[in-house]
This record gives C-alpha cells, sequence and structure tokens, in this order.
C-alpha cells in the first residue's frame, strides 16, 4: 500500500469517525437496542433452556451472539445513509475532482462504522460477562468474537455502501435496513437450528448465512473451540466482505466517473 | 360529538388512508412487520410448546397469531403517529389547525385512518396464519372480542403516537413513539405463557398492563376465555388516558402556533 493510498483512508476515515461521533442517534440506539432485545429475549425465552437438547443452561449465554449481527446490521444503515447524504450534498462529486483513489473512498468512508462496530463489539461482550456469561473458548475467545464482530459489520456496511451507491438516496437505504432484517429473523437467531419444527423455517435457516456468523460466535460462548462453526462463520463472513465490496467497487467506479 | 368534529375527521381520515394506500414505502413496513416476527416467532419457535408446563389450549401458531395481532394493532397507531410528525414537518397540521372548524376532530380522523389501516393489516395477518395452519377454539363471539381488544390496542397506540407527534413535531419523534411501545408488548408473556417466565421479566410481566390484554385475546382465541372483562377495563383506560394525552398535545401545538 503506497503512503498517498495511506493517507487518503486516514483522512477520510477519520473524517468518518467524527461525523459518527458527532451523531448521538447513531452512536446510542446501535448499543443500546441490541441490549434491549437481548434482556427481553433472554429473560422471554428462558424457558426455551428446559427444551432435551438445548445446548446450555443458560438463555443468556445463547443468545448474546444476536447483538454482534445486529450491530453489524446497524452499520449497514449507518455507512449507507452517510454515503448516500455524502452523495446527495454533492461531497462525492468533489472528491471525483480530486485523484482519490476509489478504494481510498470506500475504505475511508467505513471508517467511522468500523470504530463504532470496534465500540459495540467490545459493549456486547462486556455486557454479557457483567451478566453472568462465561466464555468457554476464554480470554482468547473473547478476542475472537470482537474480531468476527468487526468482520460481519464490514461485509454488512460495504452492501450499506453499495446500496447507497447504486440509489444515492438516504431514503433507498432506510428501506433497504428491515430487508436484511429479515435474515436476521429468519435464522437461528432464537433457537438451535436441530430445535425447529416447522420444515420450510429450519430450510430457510439452513440456507440464511446469518446463522452460520451467529452460530460462530455462539460457539465460542457456549461451546469453546469449535473449528467448524469458526470456519463457517469468518468463510461467511468475509464472503460477504468479499462480495459487498466487490459491488460497492463496482457502483463507485459508475458514480464517480471522471471524464 | 358535533357535526363539525366528526366532518373533520372525516376529512383527516380520508386524507391519511389514501396516503397510505397510495404510498407502498408507508404502508409495506407497517405490513411486513407484523409478518416477519409472525414468521419467526410461530415458524420458528413452534417447539417452545413442547416446555414441561407450557399450558395453552391451542397450537403454537394461535398462541403466537394473538400477540402478532395486537403487535400489530399497536404498531400500526404508532406508524401512523409518524405520518402525524411528517405532516408537521410539511406544514401540512399548520395549515389544518387554521382550516378545521373543530381541532379535536383532528386526532379522531387519525384514530379513524390508523384503525382502517389496521383492519386491513389484521386480514392480511389473519389469512397468513389460517394458510400456516392456525387452529382456533373460540367462537365467533369469542373472535369478536379478540379483534376489539386489538382495535382498542390500536386506538391507545395512536393516540399515544399522536400525542408524541404534536408535542415534538419532527420525525426525529420516531424512537419516541415506538420503544415505549415496543418494551410495553415485549415485557409481557411473548413466547411462554406467564406462569413459565421467570425472574425479574415476571415480576415485569405481571405489572405491565398489556399482559392482562394479551392473556385475555389468547383465552379468546382458544375458546377458553379468561380476565376478558380486566382486558376490556385495561384496554379502555388506556384509550382515555392516551386520549387525554393525545388532545393535550393538540393544544401544545394549537399554542406553539
Amino acid at each position: 500500500m503506497s503512503r498517498a493510498f495511506a493517507l487518503q483512508v486516514g483522512y477520510l476515515a477519520r473524517r468518518s469517525a467524527i461525523r459518527t461521533v458527532r451523531q448521538p442517534a447513531a452512536v446510542v440506539f446501535p448499543l443500546l437496542f441490541p441490549v434491549l432485545l437481548l434482556a427481553v429475549n433472554s429473560g422471554g425465552l428462558r424457558a426455551e433452556t428446559r427444551l432435551p437438547g438445548f445446548p446450555t443452561s443458560s438463555f443468556l449465554a445463547f443468545a448474546l451472539a444476536v447483538p454482534f449481527i445486529q450491530g453489524g446490521l446497524f452499520a449497514t444503515g449507518n455507512a449507507g445513509i452517510d454515503l448516500a447524504k455524502d452523495i446527495q450534498t454533492g461531497f462525492l462529486n468533489r472528491l471525483a475532482l480530486t485523484p482519490m483513489h476509489g478504494i481510498a473512498l470506500l475504505a475511508g468512508e467505513l471508517g467511522g462504522v468500523m470504530a463504532l462496530a470496534l465500540v459495540q463489539a467490545v459493549f456486547y461482550l462486556c455486557i454479557g460477562l457483567v451478566f453472568g456469561v462465561h466464555l468457554h473458548s476464554g480470554i482468547a475467545g473473547g478476542f475472537v468474537v470482537i474480531a468476527l464482530a468487526t468482520v460481519i459489520a464490514l461485509g454488512f456496511a460495504a452492501f450499506g455502501a453499495f446500496a447507497a451507491l447504486r440509489t444515492g438516496s438516504t431514503e433507498a437505504v432506510n428501506g433497504l435496513f428491515p430487508v436484511f432484517f429479515v435474515f436476521l429473523f429468519i435464522s437461528s437467531m432464537n433457537i438451535p437450528r436441530n430445535l425447529m419444527d416447522t420444515t420450510w423455517f429450519r430450510w430457510f435457516a439452513t440456507i440464511n448465512p446469518v446463522s452460520y456468523l451467529i452460530e460462530g460466535v455462539r460457539s465460542l460462548i457456549i461451546t469453546g473451540w469449535d473449528p467448524e462453526a469458526l470456519a463457517l462463520a469468518f468463510g461467511v463472513g468475509l464472503a460477504i466482505v468479499a462480495a459487498g465490496f466487490a459491488l460497492a467497487a463496482a457502483s463507485l467506479s459508475e458514480r464517480l466517473a471522471r471524464t | 360529538m358535533s357535526a363539525q368534529t366528526l366532518f373533520v375527521a372525516r376529512g383527516v381520515a380520508w386524507r391519511q388512508l389514501h396516503n397510505t394506500l397510495t404510498n407502498p414505502a408507508i404502508f409495506i413496513p407497517s405490513l411486513a412487520f407484523p409478518l416477519l416476527n409472525f414468521a419467526a416467532f410461530a415458524g420458528g419457535l413452534s417447539r417452545v410448546r413442547q416446555v414441561p408446563g407450557f399450558s395453552f389450549a391451542g397450537n403454537y401458531t394461535a398462541f403466537q397469531f394473538v400477540f402478532i395481532l395486537l403487535q400489530s394493532a399497536a404498531f400500526t397507531g404508532v406508524f401512523s403517529g409518524f405520518g402525524v410528525a411528517r405532516d408537521f414537518e410539511t406544514g401540512f397540521t399548520r395549515r389544518l389547525l387554521l382550516a378545521a372548524p373543530n381541532r379535536s376532530g383532528i386526532v379522531l380522523g387519525y384514530a379513524l385512518a390508523s384503525a382502517a389501516r389496521w383492519l386491513l393489516t389484521a386480514s392480511i395477518v389473519t389469512g397468513v396464519a389460517f394458510a400456516v395452519g392456525m387452529t382456533v377454539g373460540g367462537s365467533g363471539v369469542d373472535l369478536f372480542g379478540l379483534y376489539a381488544l386489538a382495535l382498542i390496542l390500536n386506538f391507545a397506540g395512536t393516540l399515544w403516537a399522536t400525542g408524541v407527534a404534536m408535542r415534538i413535531r419532527s420525525q426525529q419523534a420516531g424512537p419516541v413513539m415506538q420503544m415505549p411501545v415496543f418494551l410495553a408488548l415485549f415485557f409481557a408473556p411473548v413466547y411462554v405463557p406467564l406462569d413459565l417466565l421467570q425472574g425479574w421479566i415476571h415480576a415485569v410481566a405481571r405489572v405491565n398492563p398489556v399482559t392482562p390484554v394479551l392473556e385475555a385475546a389468547r383465552g379468546l382465541v382458544s375458546g377458553e376465555p379468561t380476565h376478558t372483562l380486566v382486558a376490556f377495563a385495561v384496554g379502555a383506560g388506556l384509550v382515555a388516558a392516551f386520549a387525554l394525552w393525545a388532545l393535550g398535545g393538540l393544544r401544545r401545538a394549537e399554542a406553539a402556533g
């Protein structure tokens, strides 16, 4: 990576991070809402642990994986909305007049979202530990959880950026947010796949990549070191990152048409 | 209720309904949200029915259908509040306040439009529930009671959100409208009967006003009515309290000019 490229990424990432910090709603809501949902679900579904074959006696530990994915979903919205605002205000057009590298722009724009994703991951992990969750993979597992959460957020954020670059509209990006939530809801977020009674739901949960992301994080919390679950989670996560960046980069070259 | 109130209410209700039904970006989220939750809860969690001590006469689809019906009712009210806030931002409400011969009719109009919008959502959710195998033990009268309870919750949700929208007069009020409704709904026995909740959530659910409404509605769908009068009394209390809240908001909006 050349020094100029690194500087370009650095400047834009700094701008992106400052912009994120200056929007309290963009910081507080992604931190608190997943924790609130975790509290509600871990209280309401605690009885589920009495089902034969349920993998843990603590529903909080089982459900703790979900906020990490939800945090990633919020990254989709934040990244997309920030970029769409830059398009709507003409900032991207002004950048197009500079010799800035397109990929540096994309990486830099996601800087604030990634910083927030890191804070979110640490926050969710601390919440779990404070309320008595024991990480079966130990301290090292905690770092892997944070790394995996960051990969997931980067992947979703890249898709948010893609949506923004394609549409150039904050409203359209906002409209995309519920679509991503479908993937979360039709997954193994609330029950292990082997305990799903409804065939169509189990089938959708099995082909849904979000199930593997959840199960990867969950394995570190309730199982320990499960190479298969981790390989699937990182594999799916990195595939989402690659696909998201490829789509965003292709859209960026159209949006940043330099004549 | 005066003829002028009804005249204003009819005009506001027609406009709100027209806006909702001709703009998919407004209507589809309020329909997709309950359907998505229904798929996730009734489809994904049906095994929860086998938890020892789970006492409900119908199947798990019916158990969750009731929650989804009530949730859709309350959230349609909240989504209607977004429309009120949007009308303030665009300046429409200020013109409406000037033109309306009776301003209480504005609140009534928003509530009627929200109810009509929810009836459409409810009919789709009900159709989906029957399509995926919901069993109903209740009679026609019981089902009428179920939808009446949900309609009362819809009025309560609309009046709450309208009161917030008229005080804040900006779409940024969205989280203030949504979050208390979300918490009230999800701090009730959503996934299992009240008896199976443990710890803090059980204590909260016991004092949550939504709990008797949810339990009564489940009793009506399963044909084993329970606490029905209490539920209607709670619902009526919520509507009365939030009607005062919404009218108070209207006075604030009038004072703000």
